[in-house]
């Protein structure tokens, strides 16, 4: 049996101490979160057994609370509490006296196919779920995309390239609309595969990568500022809630 | 570092290892928070368009707010929502508060508790302020809550029968809000609602997202969007314009503002380490091309 | 059946949500939002089916790990109940890892976090309103874990990629190309235009060349060529999704049912 270095053992002694001070001194629901950003913060130095534990809490935990979650925000009120109200009563007794609504068992064996995919027999079942849930989607997204984001993004493309304000030439907004007009065309146009990149087609389709770079390189700017944010969040939570050292 | 030679300085810069770069992240991020640097803001068109629809809403007009995020982005998101619920109050507007993703009813509440409990007691939950809490079915359930908004909310979080909450006797579906914000960081999020209740019900959508979404969504304003808050400049420039407006709010907490300064100070040691990374490298090149020249 | 079946509900449900856009009407209407709402409740049960297998593929793994010590334990005499216990401390570091050579321990604080949390929500336990309450309420012990665990752990998982994203940009951001340095230079306004250092930066610029005042550049990137080169390729995703949609509508696309099992 390989055995690991005794300095874990220290370590893990050192965190319980450090443990039982903090949670003294600010309680123990804020020493705990702070121990596990920490074990989470540590794997900038490397892996190691506090960021393995974090991690694997944090699945576990996840889990937990989205089944909770769901039991106690559509389960119990929206199928339980349809299909047999009186059952709900000591959770929920605003509905329990209300007429059952017999519809509901659709969902309710869909869902239970749906559970079957944990049965070693029969996966297959889970399949008939499945399909009701993607037909779903597929149906809802097919129109849906089709107006407002194929239709609507076409027409709001539509602009006039020449905007004359008050008599006189609004520079700013004709290049503004001259710049998406363009760019939008010579976007599609790259994406275009089925035909050879050459000639007037291959210009159009070098603008189009230049306008996706400047799409990219602000993706990549507010990226970068998304990523601060969350850091200085952790850091409010680390330097304010649990040291106390910010105003 | 060719033929065995020993590395000079830019290869050896180039080479750096990783954790000093994640040391002076954390300086860049850590300190102005110590210091506690701030910088005035001044707010943007897309952020206006939002601040200026709440102004031009009426007394007593239905907010309807989604809570559609994460403790992921709670840093990034949540000073938004803090401001944007400041200034509904503020307006004394109905606001009806639920969410798409589960994790939003947790951070309902604490909403709830630090913002209107605290700074407006004079509110009333069922009157003014409604919580319906989460539901499942993303962009299924705006569908149905699009027509229908009994046939998923029959009780508040609470567990109170929805017909026997004032604040929803005039509410059947999402058309009786007059604006709905939506605030959020993924799927689903403010696309979503733009696709299945701005654009088909015709309803105003008015959205803050975090920073890395917010390039996406561009396309949709002003047409199929309000107005967008990006990121936490999105907030500070949001609380910038509240306090300018409204004076009292200078003395609550503006966290938006706040992490301007650990942001601006990132933003430039990012910056400053692409350059140095880019003068190592073009060095380099140029160094190997002469040894390459000159046998 | 196994594929049929599968096949005609996802056609008949698309269809009568496509049409039901198109004829708002009796019965389409009425079909078309009770399929929305089975949909939402449906959902519900991903996540039971995600804990349920969280537990299979987890417990598996920690009791395989337990087998396997016990085994060791067992090996060179003595009473290994004993040696079972004095050397768990050792097997949590990862010292013995079963016959897949994962750390097994770990799978333990992940069975431990799932039901710690099962037992807090599905209980209420310490819930200010009892059973009848909301489960979220501050002060119930389902909503201090979700502060002092769930919240933490997913912020901080998040929060790395400040430092990730700061290491890569030095090692790759290289101005080598002509698109390369247009991607650069962009990033740098923006990043500069949207802190404070933007606008120190060229506030000493004349009212006529307000256009190249770094947070106003930022802004017209934002909303001019950032917004043309997002609607082109939003344009294109749609063209994909509802390409996709029609083909899994149709049957054309079946690869969601998975493979062919007996």
């Amino acid at each position: 049996m390989e055995r690991r270095p005794i300095w874990y053992l220290v370590g893990l002694i050192a965190v319980i101490l450090a443990f039982a001070v903090s949670t003294t001194l600010r309680g123990f629901y804020i020493t705990l979160g702070s121990f596990l950003t920490l074990s989470i913060l540590s794997f900038l130095y490397k892996d190691n057994i506090f960021y393995k534990a974090a991690e694997h809490l944090f699945v576990g935990v996840s889990a937990g609370y989205w089944m909770v979650m769901g039991f106690w925000s559509v389960l119990i009120p929206n199928l339980i509490g349809k299909l047999h109200p009186p059952l709900v009563r000591p959770f929920v007794p605003a509905i329990a006296d209300q007429p059952p609504s017999y519809w509901y068992f659709i969902p309710a064996v869909l869902g239970l196919m749906l559970l079957w995919r944990l049965s070693p027999k029969w996966p297959w079942i889970s399949r008939w779920a499945l399909a009701f849930i993607v037909g779903t989607t597929a149906g809802l997204n097919f129109i849906r995309y089709m107006a407002s984001d194929l239709l609507g993004q076409i027409n709001s493309t539509m602009v006039p390239l020449v905007v004359i304000e008050g008599g006189a030439l609004d520079t700013l907004t004709s290049m503004s609309n001259i710049v998406i007009f363009l760019g939008v065309f010579c976007g599609l146009i790259y994406f275009f595969f089925s035909k050879e990149h050459k000639g007037a087609f291959g210009v159009g389709s070098r603008i189009g990568i230049w306008i996706l770079m400047v799409t990219f390189g602000a993706g990549f700017g507010y990226t970068v500022m998304a990523r601060i944010s969350l850091l200085v969040g952790r850091f409010q939570f680390l330097l304010g809630d649990w040291l106390g050292i910010l105003s | 570092m060719a033929n065995g030679e020993r590395p000079t300085f830019l290869e050896r810069v180039q080479a750096i290892d990783r954790r000093i770069i994640f040391l002076f992240v954390a300086l860049a991020v850590s300190l102005p928070l110590v210091f506690h640097v701030i910088f005035p803001e001044k707010i943007s068109p897309i952020v206006s368009s939002m601040f200026d629809r709440i102004e031009s809403l009426p007394e007593g007009s239905r907010v309807l707010i989604s809570f559609d995020y994460s403790p992921s982005t709670v840093p990034e998101v949540q000073p938004m929502v803090d401001a944007v619920v400041r200034h509904c109050a503020a307006r004394k507007q109905k606001l009806y508060l639920m969410a798409l993703w589960a994790t939003g009813q947790n951070i309902t509440d604490e909403t709830i508790h630090r913002v209107i409990e605290k700074e407006f007691p004079e509110y009333r939950y069922g009157e003014d302020y409604l919580n319906l809490g989460y539901k499942s079915g993303n962009q299924g359930l705006i569908n149905v809550i699009l027509t229908d908004m009994k046939k998923m909310y029959t009780t508040d979080v609470h567990g109170t029968a929805i017909d026997s909450i004032p604040m929803m006797a005039q509410i059947r579906n999402l058309r009786n809000f007059d604006i709905i914000f939506t605030f959020g960081g993924g799927f689903p999020g403010t696309k979503e609602w733009v696709l299945f209740a701005g654009d088909p019900g015709k309803i105003p959508v008015a959205s803050g997202v975090t920073a890395v979404q917010a390039p996406l969504l561009y396309p949709y304003y002003p047409s199929q969007l309000l107005g967008l808050m990006g990121g936490i400049k999105g907030a500070a420039e949001y609380e910038y314009e509240l306090i300018r407006r409204y004076p009292r709010f200078a003395n609550v907490a503006h966290p938006g503002i706040d992490m301007m300064g650990p942001q601006a100070v990132a933003h430039l040691v990012i910056m400053l380490f692409i350059v140095i990374g880019n003068i190592a490298y073009f060095a380099g090149r140029r160094r190997e091309a002469k040894r390459q020249g000159t046998p | 059946m196994r594929r049929q079946v599968p096949l005609i509900i996802t056609l008949i449900v698309g269809a009568v949500l496509i049409i039901a856009a198109f004829i708002p009407h009796h019965p389409f209407g009425r079909l078309g939002e009770n399929f929305s709402l089975y949909f939402d409740i449906i959902a519900v049960f991903a996540f039971l089916l995600g804990g349920g297998n969280l537990v299979r593929i987890h417990g598996a793994r920690f009791l395989r790990g337990v087998r396997t010590s016990v085994q060791e334990a067992k090996k060179g005499g003595g009473f290994w109940p004993l040696k079972f216990l004095v050397e768990f401390p050792f097997f949590a570091f990862g010292g013995l890892e079963d016959k897949r050579g994962r750390d097994w321990f770990f799978s333990l604080i992940t069975l431990a976090g799932f039901f710690a949390m099962l037992y807090a929500g599905l209980f209420k336990i310490g819930n200010p309103d009892g059973w009848q309450g909301n489960v979220t309420q501050p002060g119930g012990l389902f909503q201090e874990f979700y502060q002092s665990m769930f919240n933490p752990l997913q912020a901080t998982m998040y929060a790395l990629l400040a430092f990730f994203v700061a290491s890569a940009s030095y090692r790759a951001f290289r101005a080598k190309t002509l698109e390369a340095t247009i991607l650069l230079a962009t990033a740098f306004i923006i990043l500069l235009g949207r802190t404070p250092a933007g606008t120190y930066a060229t506030d000493w610029l004349p009212s006529w060349l307000d256009f190249f005042h770094i947070p106003n550049l930022a802004n017209w990137i934002m909303a001019v060529p950032n917004l043309a080169g997002q609607r082109a390729i939003m344009i294109g995703i749609s063209l994909g999704v509802i390409a996709m949609s029609l083909r899994v509508i149709l049957g054309v696309e079946r690869t969601y049912l998975g493979a062919d099992e007996k």
